[in-house]
């Protein structure tokens, strides 16, 4: 801030400056007030344009609108090709819009631009004719302009960037200038200034004094970063993440590359080369795991295809694969490996087992995903197995880490017969959801029994209506009614 | 087209006159006859201030969709390009220009960078060697779109990304200019209140921006007596509840686009038959505009879901009782009179088809089982029940491979509420989200935590509860019907930003000291002096007028709180909303998705 001073007072006390400084300002408030007479004249003019009426196509879009515009000439071309002779839209055009005569623009307010016809200051004039040269490296002054240029402190140079006016950052030739307008375009907030700013001081500065200086600036080095990003130097954003220690930053920057990367062989190379980043803990372990993954799934891949086309298995000639394994979550993995390699021995990589063990998958994803696969191929011997467990004295009991009225919601998702649905239905603890389990899924007998065992005639006599006369249903309900062993409570 | 913007309490069409003044200037300045090249994106946005009419005036003679390769043929002297400041787009700039050099037709090249130039997409053209080619490069200043009679949006998309998670303050400056622009027309708006960082900052920019202007105040007697500028930040929590009302729930259904809905035909088609017998089925969306300028819209879409059935049916019945009337008309005067009613009913009569089969559409849905326990869910956890641990639901919706940003937006809430899951819980649910949807979502997971969307606890105590009761967040038994409350928008949820806004209107933010020092950022005042004999006398029970703008993004539901409260008898604050970009949970969980496209399922 201190070497600031002499450029300010030196802005301040040079009359060349306030020359058009000044014009500047006037011109905005003359603008400004040609603005409020415009704005009031608007009020009064725009009614006749306002009151047409709409005209609405199908697809509910205002035909004239910009966007059907643009769709209509658009799809003629690519109906006609190569048509050299576009013809213009064939649109209704309403009575022509009444021109406004109002001097008022938006643009006119804050930029200070001058008015054609108006008296425009020498500066005005070269920006106006060389809007282009506004990116900092693209300017080159000419010389008969530069002691205007050259002169400008800090302060005024962001502010002449910010209105799009002509500026020069040559003449910064101190890192403490340089600094200090790198400060002063922070404090303008604008982007695209900072930005450009700091581009200038990539090119005039060694890595190792701009990164140093940008620790102490955390907004310039956010748009350093974010400038690094979009314009994919990566390598440059590397070495920044590094000497800021901000090595998480960096690994996670990093991995994110492998989304780029369309050849499986290549990424997984490219995600083992990831294994030796600094990510957090956490991060590293779903990063070896996707590495793994993806090892795996190409043995798989090349493997399963062989099989598939060398017609080794039925369970590929029933039920073609549909899609490649590649890049596909764990979940999916395993749902694929519980499908096609159910009761593969835990030493191979497609077996069920060895993925569960691998990925460590939860008894609850692992029974969910393993329940699909074995229910969509309608293998009811295996669901039935996933949940039988042998107690000490050899008697079986089912038994589930989820809710069996889960379990039912997903067997007859996948088209399971009353048979399988009720004996699940039949393992639901709580009885009221049991009975609504039952009643949605059609499981009469499990209804009826449960009645039964509540000995609750007059629940049975209403079911009884329910189901159709003379189906078994129908007969056994009679049966029970008749009965005259069961002591009713009602 | 535009009428309606000026009915409102502040007429925003001297802003939509002023912005469309300026397109013409600009087209203007490139002589001749020209083509337009489109940024696809941008036709939403500029189909809010103009119609294509307007460009033809101006000689637009074709318009395109910016695309790689060769440009369209067009024997137009200029081809302009209207384009976001993208990197992304220079290039296929580049390869446009570069193609259509070739050919050497002599054609003028200009870009129109909407809504602000940047000197990195200059660089990029210079790059490939065509910045040369422009005679024109210039930007037109959209900063705030007028989207309806009380609401402004700058339409930009990444405006919370980028100032939360990118820390990029370039939207921030964009709302400081688009304000500056707002009191350059309707006049310095004399206190200013904020809380949050980024609020801060607009603040301090239009301060700054102020007094650079110096000398040149507006004569302009003011329209707004208070601005408040309220962080997204501040409220995470109720964008990611489900909205529920009329719009609300079409916008999180369908998603609302620049004022637009697409939907499915199905619905629509048997109106659509008997005027053109016979004709087959449309298979494209139905699109439709929504806005104020529809009367029956605008008198429904505030409403809760559960009362729009009862305002259609009511509506039904006035509209049949005034067909009816034709009956009644017996002398030519009168029959004369229905006659000049009927365009009006008959609109109003397709109007409330449209409606009546949006509202099935979205009562489908409402009443589905889904529906209903992803609300009970949602609602627990704002009322504090069982946010420490694992929800069975939200594991059960994993296991069913629902969509992501569907378990992206419970969980975030569910940590919201309990500011930050205990590290186990955290910990599950990265897993099984990662297992199951994709390693790669860790770069996701990880944008939500830097956000504080879904973090893990850093204190043990959880200040949630606090600010609930403090703000009475949750309402029991708000009426669906007959409103009393900002909470019927939420059905029992009163969204915090908003509150923090009505209680700012009365009795003040001194009432909520303790409250506001638990949301992040400062909380300020900041007052404008208003050049001598522009301060405004208010009469007896005269309204104060209220802009509040939400940085980072607003619901319709919040919308519609804030309506509701310029409605109130007693209120004595109208409110008109600026946003940086209208939101719902989707769209916002995914402008934070690394590549949400790169989603496997």
């Amino acid at each position: 801030m201190i070497r600031g001073k002499p450029d300010d007072d030196e802005y301040w006390n040079s009359s060349k400056f306030k020359a058009f400084t000044f014009d500047d300002e006037d011109d905005d408030f003359t603008r400004l007030k040609e603005s409020k007479r415009a704005v009031n004249s608007i009020l009064v003019e725009d009614e006749d344009e306002e009151d047409e009426v709409e005209k609405v196509n199908w697809s509910g879009e205002p035909v004239g609108s910009i966007s059907w515009s643009v769709k209509e000439t658009a799809s003629n071309i690519r109906s006609t090709g190569e048509v050299r002779d576009l013809s213009f839209p064939k649109i209704d055009t309403a009575p022509s819009l009444p021109k406004n005569s109002s001097g008022y623009s938006l643009s006119s307010l804050f930029k200070g631009k001058a008015k054609t016809g108006s008296l425009q200051s020498f500066s005005e004039s070269f920006s106006e004719q060389s809007l282009r040269n506004y990116a900092p490296e693209l300017r080159k002054p000419k010389s008969e302009y530069k002691d205007y240029i050259s002169d400008w402190t800090p302060e005024e140079t962001v502010k002449r960037m910010q209105q799009g006016k002509a500026y020069s950052l040559e003449k910064f030739h101190f890192l403490q200038d340089k600094l200090l307008l790198l400060d002063e375009a922070v404090n303008a907030h604008d982007g695209n200034v900072i930005t450009a700013v700091l581009i200038f001081l990539k090119k005039s500065l060694s890595k190792e004094i701009l990164f140093r200086e940008l620790i102490a600036r955390e907004i310039a080095l956010r748009h350093y970063i974010h400038y690094l990003k979009e314009m994919g130097e990566h390598k440059h954003l590397v070495e920044l993440f590094k000497s800021l220690g901000r090595t998480e930053d960096m690994a996670l920057m990093q991995y994110r590359d492998h989304l780029n990367i369309k050849d499986e062989n290549r990424r997984r190379d490219f995600l083992k080369n990831c294994l030796s980043l600094p990510f957090s803990q956490e991060d590293a372990t779903h990063v070896l795991d996707h590495y793994t993954l993806l090892e795996r799934q190409i043995i798989i891949e090349a493997n399963d295809k062989h099989v598939e086309s060398s017609s080794q298995a039925d369970i590929f000639k029933k039920y073609p694969r549909k899609a490649s394994i590649l890049n596909m979550p764990i979940i999916t993995t395993l749902y694929y490996s519980c499908f096609y390699h159910y009761g593969e021995s835990e030493g191979t990589y497609s077996s069920p087992a060895n993925i569960r063990k691998t990925f460590r998958i939860s008894d609850k994803q692992f029974l969910l995903t393993c329940l699909g696969a074995r229910a969509k191929l309608k293998a009811w011997f295996d669901v039935d197995a996933l949940f039988t467990t042998k107690n000490w004295l050899g008697y079986t009991k089912k038994r589930s880490p989820i809710g069996f009225h889960r379990i039912v919601d997903i067997l007859h998702k996948n088209n399971a017969p009353v048979q399988v649905l009720q004996e699940y239905v039949n393992l639901v603890e709580d009885t009221e959801q049991k009975i609504s389990l039952a009643q949605k899924y059609k499981c009469h007998d499990v209804i009826i029994n449960t009645y039964r065992d509540l000995k609750d005639r007059q629940l049975l006599i209403g079911y009884r209506e329910k189901v159709e006369r003379s189906s078994p249903e129908y007969r056994k309900i009679e049966e029970l009614l008749c009965n005259s062993q069961i002591r009713w409570k009602n | 087209m535009s009428a309606h913007l000026s009915y409102g309490r502040v007429n925003l069409n001297i802003l939509r006159e002023a912005a469309r003044k300026d397109l013409r200037e600009f087209l203007d300045k490139c002589a001749g006859s020209k083509a337009i090249v489109w940024d696809e994106y941008l036709t939403g946005p500029f189909g809010l201030i103009a119609q294509y009419s307007l460009l033809k005036e101006h000689e637009v003679e074709k318009m395109f969709t910016l695309k790689g390769g060769r440009l369209p043929t067009a024997d137009v002297k200029n081809i302009i390009f209207f384009v976001r400041p993208k990197l992304e787009l220079m290039d296929i700039i580049a390869e446009n220009v570069i193609s259509a050099d070739k050919m050497h037709s002599p054609r003028d090249f200009h870009i129109l960078f909407v809504p602000r130039r940047s000197m990195l997409c200059e660089q990029r053209l210079k790059e490939q060697g065509v910045l040369g080619s422009f005679i024109n490069i210039d930007e037109y200043i959209l900063d705030l779109i007028p989207y309806d009679s009380d609401l402004l949006s700058m339409e930009s998309e990444g405006a919370f990304r980028e100032c939360y998670l990118e820390s990029d303050q370039t939207s921030l400056y964009h709302t400081a200019k688009g304000l500056m622009t707002l009191q350059a027309l309707y006049g310095t708006i004399p206190q200013i209140f904020g809380k949050g960082e980024c609020a801060r900052h607009v603040a301090n920019m239009m301060l700054r921006m102020k007094r650079e202007f110096a000398g040149s105040q507006t004569q302009i007697l003011p329209v707004f007596d208070s601005l408040l500028l309220l962080d997204r930040n501040i409220d995470l929590l109720t964008p990611l509840a489900t909205q529920l009302t009329y719009e609300g729930l079409i916008d999180e259904v369908y998603g609302i686009t620049n004022g637009y809905v697409k939907l499915p035909p199905e619905k629509f088609a048997a109106q659509k038959k008997q005027g053109e017998a016979g004709k087959d089925l449309p298979t494209e969306p139905k699109k439709m505009q929504l806005n104020s300028a529809e009367e029956l819209y605008a008198e429904i879409r505030d409403k809760n879901f559960n009362g729009v059935g009862a305002a259609l049916s009511k509506k039904a019945k006035i509209i049949s009782a005034a067909f009816e009337e034709r009956h009644n008309a017996k002398t030519v005067g009168e029959i004369k009179q229905f006659v000049s009613q009927l365009p009006h009913m008959q609109a109003a009569r397709s109007s409330l088809a449209n409606h009546t089969s949006i509202a099935e559409l979205i009562k489908d849905i409402t009443t589905s089982e889904a529906f209903f326990d992803n609300l009970t869910v949602e609602q627990e956890f704002m009322t504090g029940v069982d946010t420490d641990k694992v929800n069975a639901y939200i594991e059960d919706c994993i296991a069913q491979r629902d969509p992501l940003i569907k378990i992206l937006r419970l969980v975030s809430m569910q940590s919201v509420c309990n500011n930050g899951l205990k590290q186990k819980v955290f910990d599950y649910y990265r897993r099984e989200i990662l297992q199951t949807y994709g390693y790669e979502h860790m770069l996701t997971l990880n944008n939500l935590e830097k956000t504080g969307l879904l973090k893990p606890q850093t204190s043990t105590r959880n200040n949630y509860p606090t600010i609930r009761k403090t703000l009475k967040l949750w309402m029991e038994d708000a009426n669906e019907q007959n409103p009393n409350d900002i909470s019927y928008v939420y059905s029992g949820y009163a969204p915090l930003s908003i509150r923090l806004a009505q209680v700012l209107a009365r009795p003040g933010w001194r009432s909520i000291e303790e409250v506001l020092k638990m949301l992040p950022g400062p909380h300020f005042e900041e007052r404008q002096q208003l050049p001598a004999g522009l301060h405004k006398k208010r009469q007896q029970g005269e309204n104060r007028t209220t802009l509040v703008f939400f940085l980072g993004g607003v619901t319709y539901a919040e919308i519609a709180a804030l309506r509701f409260l310029s409605q109130m008898e007693d209120g004595g604050t109208e409110y008109i909303i600026a946003t940086t970009k209208l939101i719902n949970g989707t769209s916002w969980i995914k402008s934070l998705m690394d590549r949400p496209e790169a989603q496997t399922l």
